[in-house]
């Protein structure tokens, strides 16, 4: 069979098919992965919560308050889930981030007890650069470890390098400043969000059955 | 080089009495002052780095030369143990052995076998050893132990960081150069020579710029290379220090410490990858002068000259190519 | 020429990578592991054999002063079938793809083929072509990956053999154009 001539006519027609074919198959796949991709989104967010604030994974995650509000220095977006168990106040997972790292923006998630003790934290999505600063995520290295169960009131958030309490990883100082400036920022908003609100204000919010405080 | 080429030049043509093998006994005669310093500061282990490094040198070029190039052995023009001795000469002198050979494997054969040889590599195959292990292994490449005089015990000696680590740190966290400096435990006259924390080759400027004059009077080098980076690096961290000295390091400081008085003297100045006028030579010194200040204040490294000097190697032939030597009795055109 | 020669082209002989050199962006980017490699070569595996099924079954219906834009929307759709089917179903490989998944519509292999190929043979030989120089496309790009891995992280398809730091030029840009550097020479070795 002959190819068909460049008229405008044959080659707007072609083009039109083609796209209109195109657009159909996707569509459908589309449609057929959508639930599929919200699932996994909601996983993987489900599983983050529960590795910074384990009680989180006797509740129900659709519970979870979600409360965005602008950080403690302003210059972008936190996001809180209220881990609310049983009407108990268990913590809160705080999704965080610093533009300080080495290959740019890192997102941390860290949990807090309702007193501001780090439960524990753990990196969401980095650049750092492998073998070296991606030692900051909990399935390289266990260096965030350090930071379970240190209150930032006592416990400074700065590498020792700086004068702070922080073990840095070694040859990674700029990614393990960091991620102490994630989890500061995290803590200062977090802190600021309580005395907004009222430390005893979040509690009462939550309607007191059985000794609703711990 | 070019064996089977029979170039004919202009005369007059005269035997200048050089070898290859010649020239590099002599950078190794060269670099002995060096070397004493180092083992002086760190003991036996200085001497461990050096054979190991040279040994394994020579190893690799010959069974790459025996096994996969088979073509004539070249491993007693004493190449190898100039490029043995740099490379030892770059690193700490606490570096686990099999490091060691790493690197020895990367500049012998990564470094100057894949490009062919002796006067085919584009880039000094110490430096391209030296940058693969400091990528490779950041964290065995800059644990620097500190200097201990004549102590010959192998003990495992305390680590910390070189001088321009501390004062990058300091002046990072807003500390004034003046009070980071006071605080250093090393006086400008100990890094002049040598007491101070570094690769074991690099410490003493004294004991560079006596195996550098020796050269020169010998004739394996010309003042251009190291004269034009070492101006450089003054002139550009002067004006730097003069527009704020809370801020910038001062000259000297910059003079005396890391690598800068090895790369000026011994790795810029390498024949194979250097240019070959005066004029060229100069363009080159003053590229890598300023591109080691860049490095080095501005930079993610505290230590840029072996990163400026391979930066510049790739220029070398570009260099070549635009400055060429007047012909005898050519006539400027006006 | 017969079928089997022109699957097996793909491997050695024509390998995309070794010899033709070309989707350099994907090979370079991200081979910093075995899987990584595999996951990549196949996903484009599937979008060169898809592309070109449909390009030589549409071939006569195309003008010629169209054909590349409609090429490209073809192969475009099929990028965007298995962007969306990854991130649901793989999400793992997925987030280490990253932004290079969406990539493959500009790799030049799929246009390549599907101009070069496709737009002038059968079906059932643009099917193999497709199916030949995908899997050589993996086959090149896992055995990147696992030189990468192995030496930058002493591992392989994330088995750790020894448990320390690697060389760690390897799992970095400059470690992808070395390693692929040797592998050609070799592959120019083994050609000859």
């Amino acid at each position: 069979m002959a190819k068909k001539e460049s008229t405008f006519l044959n080659m707007t027609l072609t083009l039109f098919v083609i796209t209109a074919i195109s657009a159909l198959a996707l569509a459908s796949v589309y449609n057929l992965t959508k639930g599929p991709i919200e699932n996994v989104k909601k996983q993987n967010l489900q599983n983050a919560i529960g590795v910074v604030v384990p009680d989180a994974r006797k509740g129900n995650f659709d519970d979870f308050e979600q409360i965005v509000v602008k950080s403690s220095d302003g210059i972008g977006d936190i996001t809180m889930y209220k881990v609310v168990v049983d009407n108990e106040f268990k913590g809160m997972a705080v999704k965080t981030f610093s533009m300080k790292g080495f290959g740019g923006i890192i997102s941390v998630m860290v949990g807090f007890t309702p007193d501001g003790t780090i439960i524990d934290s753990d990196v969401l999505e980095h650049k750092e650069t492998p073998g070296l600063g991606d030692k900051t995520s909990k399935n390289v290295s266990s260096w965030n470890e350090q930071f379970k169960g240190k209150n930032p009131d006592q416990f400074k958030l700065t590498v020792k390098k700086d004068g702070g309490d922080v073990d840095a990883i070694t040859a990674a100082t700029i990614s393990s400043r960091a991620y102490c400036d994630a989890l500061k920022r995290a803590y200062d908003t977090y802190i600021n969000y309580l005395s907004a609100n009222g430390q005893n204000s979040i509690e009462n919010n939550v309607e007191p059955k059985d000794g609703g405080n711990k | 080089m070019g064996q089977n080429r029979l170039i004919v030049s202009l005369s007059p043509h005269d035997h200048a009495k050089d070898s290859v093998s010649k020239i590099m006994y002599g950078v190794v005669i060269a670099m002995i002052p060096a070397l004493l310093v180092s083992v002086y500061f760190f003991g036996l282990d200085a001497i461990r780095v050096n054979l190991i490094a040279i040994a394994a040198c020579i190893f690799f070029e010959w069974i790459i030369q025996k096994l996969l190039l088979k073509g004539e052995l070249t491993i007693t023009d004493g190449s190898a143990i100039v490029t043995g001795m740099l490379l030892a000469f770059n690193v700490p002198s606490n570096l686990p052995w099999w490091i060691i050979v790493i690197g020895a494997l990367v500049s012998i054969g990564i470094g100057k076998m894949s490009f062919g040889g002796l006067g085919n590599n584009p880039f000094n195959p110490a430096l391209v050893g030296r940058v693969f292990l400091l990528i490779s292994f950041p964290v065995q490449m800059t644990s620097w132990p500190k200097v201990q005089v004549l102590n010959f015990a192998m003990t495992d000696a305390q680590t910390g960081a070189t001088p321009l680590a501390i004062v990058k740190e300091g002046l990072k966290n807003g500390e004034s150069f003046s009070s980071i400096i006071n605080n250093l435990p090393t006086s400008y006259s100990d890094m002049f020579f040598g007491q101070m924390g570094g690769s074991l080759g690099e410490i003493s400027a004294i004991a560079l710029i006596i195996g550098g004059l020796y050269m020169l009077y010998r004739k394996i080098i010309t003042w251009h290379i190291p004269v034009s980076i070492i101006a450089t690096v003054a002139i550009f961290t002067g004006i730097l220090y003069g527009i704020n000295p809370d801020k910038y390091a001062d000259p000297l400081f910059h003079l005396l410490t890391g690598g800068l008085m090895l790369g000026a003297i011994f790795m810029a100045t390498d024949m194979v990858t250097s240019p070959m006028t005066a004029k060229g030579m100069i363009i080159y010194g003053v590229g890598i002068g300023i591109i080691t200040v860049l490095i080095r204040v501005w930079g993610a490294y505290p230590e840029g000259v072996s990163f400026a000097i391979l930066i510049m190697n790739a220029f070398t032939p570009l260099i070549n190519y635009y400055v060429k030597p007047k012909r005898f009795g050519e006539i400027v055109k006006k | 020429m017969n079928n089997w020669k022109n699957f097996t082209k793909g491997f050695i002989k024509e390998n995309p990578v070794f010899v033709l050199v070309l989707g350099m962006c994907p090979t370079l980017g991200v081979t910093t592991s075995a899987i990584n490699g595999l996951g990549m070569g196949l996903a484009t595996t599937f979008v060169l054999f898809g592309s070109n099924v449909v390009i030589s079954l549409v071939k006569n219906f195309i003008p010629d002063k169209v054909r590349i834009p409609s090429f490209i929307v073809i192969i475009a759709s099929f990028v965007t079938i298995i962007d969306l089917s990854m991130s649901a179903y793989v999400p793992d490989l997925y987030k280490s793809l990253g932004l290079f998944i969406p990539l493959i519509v500009v790799n030049c292999i799929v246009l390549g083929r599907a101009e070069a190929f496709a737009s002038k043979n059968t079906i059932i030989s643009s099917a193999i072509d497709g199916l030949g120089m995908g899997l050589g496309f993996s086959f090149a790009l896992t055995l990147l990956g696992a030189l990468r891995e192995l030496l930058g992280a002493y591992s392989l398809f994330g088995h750790k053999f020894i448990n320390t730091d690697g060389i760690l030029v390897f799992v970095l840009a400059p470690g992808a154009f070395l390693g692929l550097a040797y592998l050609i020479a070799i592959m120019k070795r083994i050609n000859k």
